[in-house]
């Protein structure tokens, strides 16, 4: 067993010149990195970080964009023994004010020591870290004036395993108070266990498009193919889904045998990549599309299969796994030594009963795509009412226990005494075991996924609360799955005093815009309803699957 | 150019949005406001290709080049003139 610098340090003496990592950019040359150079480089940023006076175990804010210098300063965090937090960089419809204040929210909750950003986006950092725990605000420009330390010097060597090495962050002002705190063990035990589960060799090449604040980039898209000294070939979220045939030139250029998406993507690239875009493409290397980090559908599946198994995908390539921050990454991995299982299942029995009996595969049954078995470190029960395990087939929450849990949600020992139950972490998602395979079939925690991120309705309803015209309290944001996209839609339901329509129509572009401004997602319905509409729980809160049902009654009559 | 405007609006408001009773204004801000999300931005290169036959490369897909509908308009024009 090791920490993550010390096995960093080691490949690098043991092969220097080793190409590690492919960084793609539109209209540039790749930029090709040995392990010598991501030492380097991250060499460079351990040395600015402790000239600036950041001891180990001070946590470090990096605000970045995808590229090179976020990827050494993380490394460079971990050579100096500091806990790397990487934070979503300001995008193009996110307003400065918003991005301030989840900033803000962030940092009173973690108390970071430093924030390392560029230099044309000091100001806004310091607006935000005003009178807190952050004592320096370290600039990407004034790298220069550091140099590398020798291998010897790093302080990271000195953190034991259990020490913590990296912080994780969902989005949103609920999401980004609870940092993942892994330790180093954690991680290289989740490695270990999911090399394994994907037959992982030293010939495997992996691609990511994926964001590295976000689980699934950050493990199976970049420290797991450094650890493991396998090439990684990544590209900027950004650039992606404004050209989704990247992926697909990338993995005909480098050969690449592994790649990790969440649902929405398989049905993004079979809808928006043109024929012509695909030609000469190749995607016979590629061993493992691996669907994560959203509710995985068998309908996408098929329509990826069918649109790009003319340039080779092979059909055993489509694997599922489930997965999340708190376990590292992956909790169980399908598809790999079989073909992914599909488990056909009475619909009105899972609706009014939490049965998942087998059905005969017709357009009443549900077809259930399996999420494979857990991972080798990684036990999984569903338990029912009262923490009670229950058996097969019987619909309940996920709890998990593993040697790669979380150490803790970093400063909020509330929250982290409430997840786990005499051990075992309570996932909030509901599912079934059959044959030892696990199904996810829905959430007990009120949360949307979009695109792969998790968002909280009550931080959505919250923005939609300080819109002018709304009444106060009185708003209900939800998901509602999109089978042309395959994530979900976000739908927001707001009461309103008004009755007049035009003005009705202003005040739902207001919420649209403020909520568009000021989280991660743009929002694809809102209404404004009379006082009244929405249902309230019996303790007078605002009940959102019960809005939900509502709606989605109303839509089939047409007057949603 | 009148035209352009025109039609692209709709297709911004009907195919988009989904919400055909919207007037979108032609200076109006679609990118910053988070109007179009980065998911929906390549639709509206591909629409544009397919309606006009002009190419919005993906490095265009951003507020510096256009960010309300006169300014993706004349984008539109300057490609149709200099083809």
């Amino acid at each position: 067993m090791n920490t993550l610098p010390k096995i960093l340090l080691d490949a690098c003496a043991a092969a220097p010149d080793k190409l590690i990592l492919v960084l793609q950019s539109p209209r540039q040359e790749d930029k090709w990195l040995t392990n010598q150079d991501l030492l380097n480089g991250a060499s460079i940023y351990a040395n600015f970080l402790s000239i600036n006076g950041i001891q180990p175990d001070d946590v470090v804010i990096i605000v970045l964009q995808h590229g090179v210098d976020l990827i050494y300063a993380f490394w460079g965090c971990i050579l100096h023994g500091a806990i790397p937090s990487i934070m979503p960089f300001l995008t193009e419809k996110l307003s400065p004010e918003h991005y301030r204040q989840s900033l803000r929210s962030l940092i009173e909750v973690i108390q970071p020591t430093a924030v390392i950003t560029y230099a044309n986006f000091e100001a806004e950092i310091r607006k935000a870290t005003q009178n807190t725990s952050v004592r320096a605000v370290l600039i990407r420009e004034n790298i220069q004036s550091a140099s590398a330390i020798p291998n010897h010097a790093y302080q990271g060597l000195e953190r034991e395993e259990n020490a913590i090495a990296l912080l994780q962050h969902s989005s949103g002002t609920t999401g980004l108070q609870k940092g993942v705190a892994l330790s180093h063990r954690a991680i290289m035990n989740q490695i270990q266990a999911y090399r394994n589960a994907i037959h992982l060799t030293a010939q495997d090449v992996i691609i990511s498009w994926l964001p590295l604040y976000h689980d699934m980039g950050l493990i199976a898209g970049f420290l797991m193919p450094n650890l493991t000294q396998n090439l990684l070939v990544m590209m900027s979220p950004f650039d992606w889904v404004k050209s989704p045939v990247r992926l697909f030139q990338a993995v005909h250029r480098y050969r690449g045998t592994l790649t990790w998406l969440p649902n929405f993507a398989y049905n993004f690239c079979a809808s928006k990549i043109r024929d012509r875009e695909m030609e000469g493409i190749d995607l016979s290397t590629l061993r493992a599309v691996i669907n994560c980090s959203e509710p995985m559908k068998f309908e996408s599946h098929k329509i990826f299969l069918t649109r790009f198994q003319p340039y080779g995908l092979d059909p055993s390539a489509l694997a599922t796994c489930y997965a999340m921050a708190e376990n590292v990454f992956a909790v169980s991995q399908g598809g790999i030594e079989n073909p992914v299982t599909l488990d056909w299942i009475n619909r009105m029995d899972l609706i009014y009963h939490h049965k998942a009996n087998p059905a005969i595969p017709n357009g009443e049954a549900v077809c259930m795509l399996s999420a494979g078995k857990p991972i080798s470190n990684t036990k999984v029960k569903i338990v029912g009412k009262f923490g009670r395990e229950l058996g097969e087939r019987n619909i309940g929450e996920i709890a998990i226990y593993s040697d790669c849990m979380l150490t803790e949600y970093y400063q909020r020992p509330d929250l982290t005494a409430s997840a786990f139950q005499d051990g075992w972490y309570l996932t909030g998602d509901l599912g079934y075991i059959a044959n030892g395979e696990i199904y996810i079939t829905g959430r007990k925690k009120d949360l949307i996924i979009v695109g792969g991120k998790n968002i909280y309705p009550q931080d959505i309803e919250n923005i939609a609360n300080s819109v002018a015209g709304v009444y106060p309290g009185r708003v209900v944001a939800f998901g509602v799955f999109n089978d042309e996209l395959g994530t979900e839609d976000v739908i927001v339901i707001a009461e309103s005093e008004e009755t007049n329509p035009i003005k009705r129509r202003e005040i739902a572009e207001k919420v649209r815009l403020a909520i568009n401004q000021s989280s991660d997602i743009s929002v694809r319905q809102v209404l404004i309803v009379e006082r009244g509409w929405l249902i309230k729980t019996s303790s007078g809160k605002i009940a959102r699957l019960a809005n939900r049902e509502k709606y989605l009654k109303q839509l089939l009559n047409g007057s949603a | 150019m009148e035209e352009i405007l025109t039609d692209l609006a709709h297709y911004i408001t009907h195919q988009i949005l989904k919400t055909p009773d919207k007037i979108l204004r032609n200076d109006e801000p679609l990118i910053s406001s988070g109007i179009i999300d980065s998911f929906h931005l390549i639709d509206l290169a591909l629409y544009i290709e397919d309606r006009f036959g002009v190419k919005i490369e993906d490095t265009e897909l951003n507020r510096q080049t256009f960010d309300n509908l006169n300014q993706l308009g004349e984008l539109i024009w300057s490609k149709t003139t200099n083809r």
